[in-house]
């Protein structure tokens, strides 16, 4: 499992890959994914559903993310913006 | 009398002068201290770190990683219209009654496939508040992934977080109904039908014309 997080002026970082099933490489994603959502990231894990239809899942806590999923992508929350200038 | 006029005009003119002289004076340190501080957030970035100085390459090379991975979420149909219309379609939850445009770094537009009319536009930002380069924005594609999960994974949530507006308050109109044109040329090339008929081709599950008549 990858840990990614969108950055500005850079495109998305690996913050730590691992394996779930290997109990200290588990521990270390668990730690990074907190610390993500401590400094206000939404994590989302990006799914493929049987009918073809891609969707993604936010997740609030290390145990929502499914343990076959290969990437959580942490991005900053929404904030409800006004961009200036029109199309 | 001249001289008597002269003279008193000297006389005012140096008295406005002693009057005026501390809250010029005022205006002139803070204009100093203002310029200072715009100096130092140029060297600096607002938060106090990071270079604020634009590299295109840096930037090109933030959105080409964004773009790898915008694809490597959607699915392929999605992917084509990003990359040939530069801007995604999602469907809303509740079928194909109404649906969204997601452009980068602008509002999204909510509109009703089957009309085209346009509903609303819903401006939500994914700001970065720790700028590593000086900068809170994320690259274009990033932020289109970031509306995409955020509104196929919670829609209520988003638009909950979104400042609601009515169509045309920041994307022009006749540019949305552009797009849709576009889409619709789009699709009929691709596939030979627009969506709103065929509906739901984009991975969406199988067409609901229950769905079509009731928009």
């Amino acid at each position: 499992m990858k840990l990614l997080r969108m950055k500005p002026g850079h495109g998305e970082i690996v913050l730590v890959e691992g394996d779930v099933e290997v109990a200290e490489e588990e521990r270390a994603l668990i730690e990074a994914f907190r610390r993500e959502l401590d400094a206000g990231m939404w994590a989302a894990v990006p799914t493929r559903r049987t009918d073809g239809r891609r969707e993604a899942e936010l997740v609030k806590s290390f145990a929502e993310v499914p343990r076959d999923a290969e990437r959580v992508i942490f991005f900053p929350r929404a904030a409800g913006g006004a961009p200036g200038t029109a199309l | 009398m001249l001289l008597g006029l002269a003279t008193a005009a000297l006389v005012l003119s140096a008295l406005v002068w002693v009057l005026a002289w501390p809250s010029l004076r005022a205006r002139l340190l803070h204009a100093r201290s203002h310029a200072r501080a715009w100096r130092a957030e140029l060297a600096h970035g607002p938060a106090g770190g990071g270079e604020l100085d634009y590299d295109p390459g840096r930037e090109r090379r933030a959105e080409r990683r964004a773009r790898a991975l915008l694809r490597s979420c959607v699915n392929e149909r999605e992917w084509a219209m990003y990359r040939d219309l530069g801007f995604l379609r999602v469907f809303g939850r509740s079928g194909v009654r109404y649906a969204y445009l997601v452009y980068p770094h602008k509002p999204i537009v909510a509109y009703v496939p089957r009309t085209g009319a346009l509903l609303s536009e819903y401006c939500v930002a994914f700001p970065d508040h720790s700028r590593p380069y000086g900068s809170a924005r994320l690259p274009d594609s990033d932020d289109v992934l970031a509306k995409w999960m955020a509104l196929t994974a919670d829609e209520r949530g988003l638009i909950a977080d979104a400042n609601m507006h009515l169509p045309g308050r920041q994307v022009d109109p006749r540019r949305v109904r552009r797009d849709l044109a576009r889409l619709a040329d789009w699709e009929r090339e691709r596939e030979g039908a627009p969506a709103d008929t065929r509906a739901r081709q984009d991975g969406l599950g199988k067409w609901d014309p229950d769905n079509v008549r009731a928009a």
